[in-house]
């Protein structure tokens, strides 16, 4: 590793969290105007987060303090490693792990609601865990590479793959547990799971979960992004648009299911990568 | 502004309510659920209305405290993190109201834990409802600031 690769990665670990909080703050703002509120400040999500840091902890059990670091860790990681245009592989599977922990640690309470919450989100992983590998075998189909660095030397990708954008979409709006797929968590006070997942977390370690969520966030709309790699600058217009895309969706659609979450999206994004990798072929 | 001042800005910027119905007539509460309406959105302060009491910082109570929910009560003030403010809404968890003298009612909210700010009404209109949250923000900030001496002190 050189110097230079050094100052990339900690100039992203830095920068990523205050994008993220800055959209989700823009995201509540929003929301509030959609449904015709005048909403919280655009520096809401800060504020949150650092009340949550400064709260009394309270723990359950010492594994869910390691759980809710590893997440956190997991994902500074694979944004840190998108910077460095690392593999893509290596960078979806980095991100698993740090789910996996976030889950076993919403396990390992005795809180039926938390419970219900963490098979909910694993429900979520199976959801759209096959959608990323499929578009990175798409992407594979293209460029012939899973390495970031080559994979952004082709730079119009969002014109071969038009089915496999339309699916990262999707996977943004199940990531940020958006309604129709706002399972585990009971977003925006429905209560019905009172937090389903994050239920048991509380204090410092919920703050950590959501700076680790903004991570992950901007590690999605990183991904669609280099789908025109040729001027970063539209492509990061590109993931706005699909970010702002996903709050619409939020705010018009109910929340459905865990069964019609999963026949959706596999049999989406089954259809979709096929017409898709076909569509290259026949391009050729 | 320096780091301590945006922490102490940040309580109060930042309360998230939990709200239970401590055997109401409903009246209160459904003037709680007005506060959060486009109308009166007391999201604009950041207040977010949550389920959770490990997330809350303000307990609000409606209605009067009985022998029967007096457990519930303590359970869940006690299940809720420092620093933490009590908003008593209503003439019910004030002082009891025209039940104080049923005999099953024990009285009024802090009768059974501390309360911080009282709003009265019967049932309390929604602004008399938001004034009263913004106030217990203040209360939040103001007790956030004794955590961090207590704990200077212990050192």
């Amino acid at each position: 590793m050189t110097l230079n690769e050094v100052v990339i990665f900690i100039a992203a670990v830095v920068i990523a969290p205050f994008i993220g909080g800055f959209l989700s703050g823009i995201d509540r703002k929003l929301t509030a105007f959609i449904q015709g509120r005048y909403g919280p400040p655009i520096w809401q999500p800060f504020y949150d987060v650092i009340k949550l840091l400064y709260k009394q902890k309270l723990l359950v059990n010492d594994f869910q303090v390691f759980s809710a670091y590893m997440y956190l860790l997991s994902a500074i990681l694979s944004v840190g490693l998108f910077a460095l245009k690392a593999d893509l592989l290596m960078i979806l599977f980095i991100m698993s792990v740090g789910l996996v922990f976030y889950i076993a640690g919403a396990l390992s309470t005795k809180s039926p609601y938390s419970q219900v919450g963490a098979q909910r989100e694993l429900m979520q992983m199976l959801a759209y865990e096959p959608m990323l590998i499929f578009f990175v075998i798409s992407v594979y189909n293209v460029t012939g590479s899973f390495n970031l660095a080559q994979i952004m030397t082709h730079g119009r990708l969002i014109l071969d793959l038009p089915l496999m954008f339309l699916l990262l979409g999707l996977v943004l709006t199940i990531k940020l547990k958006k309604s129709p797929f706002d399972l585990s968590a009971s977003e925006h006070a429905h209560q019905e799971l009172v937090r389903g997942i994050l239920t048991d977390y509380s204090g410092p370690y919920l703050a950590l979960i959501h700076i680790a969520d903004w991570y992950e966030m901007i590690l999605i709309l990183a991904m669609i992004a280099i789908l025109w790699s040729q001027n970063l600058v539209i492509g990061a217009l590109i993931a706005l648009a699909t970010f702002f895309m996903d709050i619409v969706i939020d705010n018009i659609t109910a929340r459905m299911t865990v069964k019609w979450m999963l026949a959706f999206s596999w049999s989406i994004s089954i259809l979709f990568t096929i017409i898709n990798i076909a569509y290259i072929y026949f391009r050729r | 502004m320096g780091l301590k001042e945006f922490i102490e800005k940040s309580f109060k910027k930042s309360p998230w309510v939990l709200h239970y119905n401590c055997s109401s007539c409903n009246g209160c509460d459904i003037e709680i659920l007005a506060c959060m309406t486009p109308l009166y959105d007391m999201e604009r302060f950041g207040m977010v209305n949550v389920g959770n009491p490990k997330h809350a910082d303000i307990l609000v109570v409606t209605g009067t405290v009985n022998t029967r929910n007096k457990e519930i009560l303590k359970n869940i003030y006690d299940q809720m993190p420092d620093p933490k403010v009590v908003v008593a809404v209503g003439v019910c968890a004030a002082t009891g109201g025209v039940f104080r003298e049923a005999y099953n009612v024990i009285g009024g909210i802090d009768k059974v834990i501390p309360v911080d700010v009282y709003v009265p009404g019967c049932p309390a209109k929604p602004e008399a409802i938001i004034d009263g949250l913004y106030k217990a923000t203040e209360i939040l900030k103001e007790k956030y600031e004794k955590m961090g001496k207590a704990e200077e002190v212990l050192k």
